[in-house]
């Protein structure tokens, strides 16, 4: 095994170029676990975690651009504000020591059903921004996700950052397990209210193939609230509930050690349920809305 | 590869690493610093907590070539010559410790959180204490003996 460890972007990416047989690593909390167990035996690790360039995050062009290296810990204490929902699926996942290791892009570039970071950039409309020595492009997040751990990323390339525009409304953020810290999602949702537009944003996790949205929860839901985001009049019990509806059946779950598909559709009729009540009424009280930078 | 490092103050190095190695075999099976636990080897258990330039990690998860150039500090490097450390003597106090597996990475955990606590001028709360070491499984104590032991190592590394 080689052990590769570029210390500016481009030197990264000339050496991703050099070796499409490497596995990036970055806080190692995925990577790690699979040599531990000898599950992968890369010929060539590579490093990320000593370029600088992933490890910042900047407002730009309307967007927060954040760097993939940035770990869950940095988005929790530095972003809480200007990214309400991911700060939100951040402080689910692990435990303190994984979430100073754990990033966001690492997240993406495992693109695992289950991994916390996507509802919330589902339901952000993120885009991640993807680089090669051929070149950089964006990928909305929604056709990022290919397959069980399978993704949009070319084998020469590396994930250089995310870009998620600031919220125009509330955020909100739910996930099962059997208890708060270091748990593997049962089922998760992510939803994001986009008054300034009149959309509505949902993800859904670990209850199909891949992170996804439920559309038709969304084109649902932001008919019913045509009318109701100027009144910011009462949401109706009806509403709520259909929504929670439409968003159970938009997954596709299976059984698994963590839950049965039956318990997975369930849980995500009652968090879309519980996400929109909360978030609807977090819109009721807020006097104007957020500010963007 | 060689790796090159500081622990908790020394200037370390080692050859002959394998790649894919973690930064906990290195510390326990190279350096002879068996003080960090190896127990579920994929960060569930925090048994091998450390500090990693400041910042607690579980050492099982970095890379050993991550490593490379930065400073550690691990639960060897708690006490002195003289006295246990605040937080080790707290846990012995309050009955913290049973089999002790868990103790290494608790007392990494607790000396982070009482640190950045008292820093901020409080001594942490139950609800911080119970989500700060979230990631240290304790098999034996039932956690109120530790939840008691921070508590105490807060009290005591306040007044000093």
């Amino acid at each position: 095994m080689r052990f590769l460890q570029p210390t500016t972007w481009a030197e990264a990416l000339e050496a991703r170029a050099a070796h499409p047989e490497a596995v990036a690593i970055a806080g190692g909390t995925d990577v790690m676990v699979a040599v531990n167990f000898g599950r992968l035996r890369p010929p060539v690790l590579l490093d990320l975690t000593r370029v600088a360039e992933l490890q910042e995050w900047a407002p730009d062009d309307g967007a927060v651009r954040l760097g993939a290296g940035v770990p869950y810990a940095r988005v929790i204490t530095e972003l809480g504000d200007r990214l309400p929902g991911l700060a939100m699926a951040a402080r689910t996942i692990g435990s303190p020591q994984i979430r100073n290791r754990g990033t966001v892009g690492g997240n993406l570039a495992t693109a695992s059903p289950a991994g916390d970071a996507h509802p919330a950039l589902l339901a952000a409309d993120a885009e991640v921004e993807v680089a090669s020595v051929r070149g950089t492009r964006r990928i909305p997040v929604t056709d990022f996700y290919t397959g069980v751990k399978r993704s949009a990323l070319a084998p020469d390339e590396l994930i250089a950052a995310v870009r998620i525009t600031p919220p125009s409304g509330p955020q909100q953020y739910s996930k099962i397990g059997t208890r708060n810290a270091m748990v593997i999602a049962v089922a998760a949702f992510g939803l994001a209210l986009h008054p300034d537009r009149g959309a509505v944003g949902t993800g859904i996790g670990s209850a199909a193939p891949t992170p996804r949205r439920a559309t038709a929860a969304e084109e649902f839901l932001a008919g019913e609230l045509a009318g109701l985001w100027e009144s910011r009049g009462e949401l109706p019990a009806a509403t709520a509930t259909r929504f929670g509806e439409l968003v159970a059946e938009a997954s596709a779950p299976i059984d698994d050690v963590r839950g049965t598909a039956a318990y997975r559709v369930h849980a995500l009729s009652v968090m879309a349920r519980r996400a929109l009540t909360w978030a609807w009424a977090e819109y009721r009280t807020a006097k104007e809305s957020r500010p963007c930078d | 590869m060689r790796l090159t490092c500081t622990v908790n103050g020394s200037p370390q190095q080692v050859d002959d690493v394998w790649e894919g190695e973690s930064l906990l075999y290195v510390l326990r099976e190279r350096m002879g610093l068996p003080g960090s636990k190896n127990a579920c080897e994929q960060g569930e258990c925090g048994s091998c907590t450390v500090y990693l330039d400041g910042t607690p990690v579980c050492s099982c998860l970095v890379a050993a070539g991550q490593a490379e150039g930065r400073e550690i500090g691990t639960v060897e490097g708690m006490a002195t010559e003289e006295s246990l450390h605040p937080v080790q003597q707290a846990f012995l106090d309050a009955g913290a410790v049973q089999c002790g597996f868990c103790t290494p990475g608790l007392l990494v955990a607790t000396d982070d959180l009482v640190t950045r606590s008292l820093a901020a001028g409080a001594p942490p709360e139950d609800a911080e204490i119970r989500e700060a070491l979230a990631g240290n499984l304790c098999r034996c104590t039932g956690y109120e003996k530790i939840l008691d032991a921070v508590k105490l190592a807060a009290q005591r590394m306040a007044a000093r």
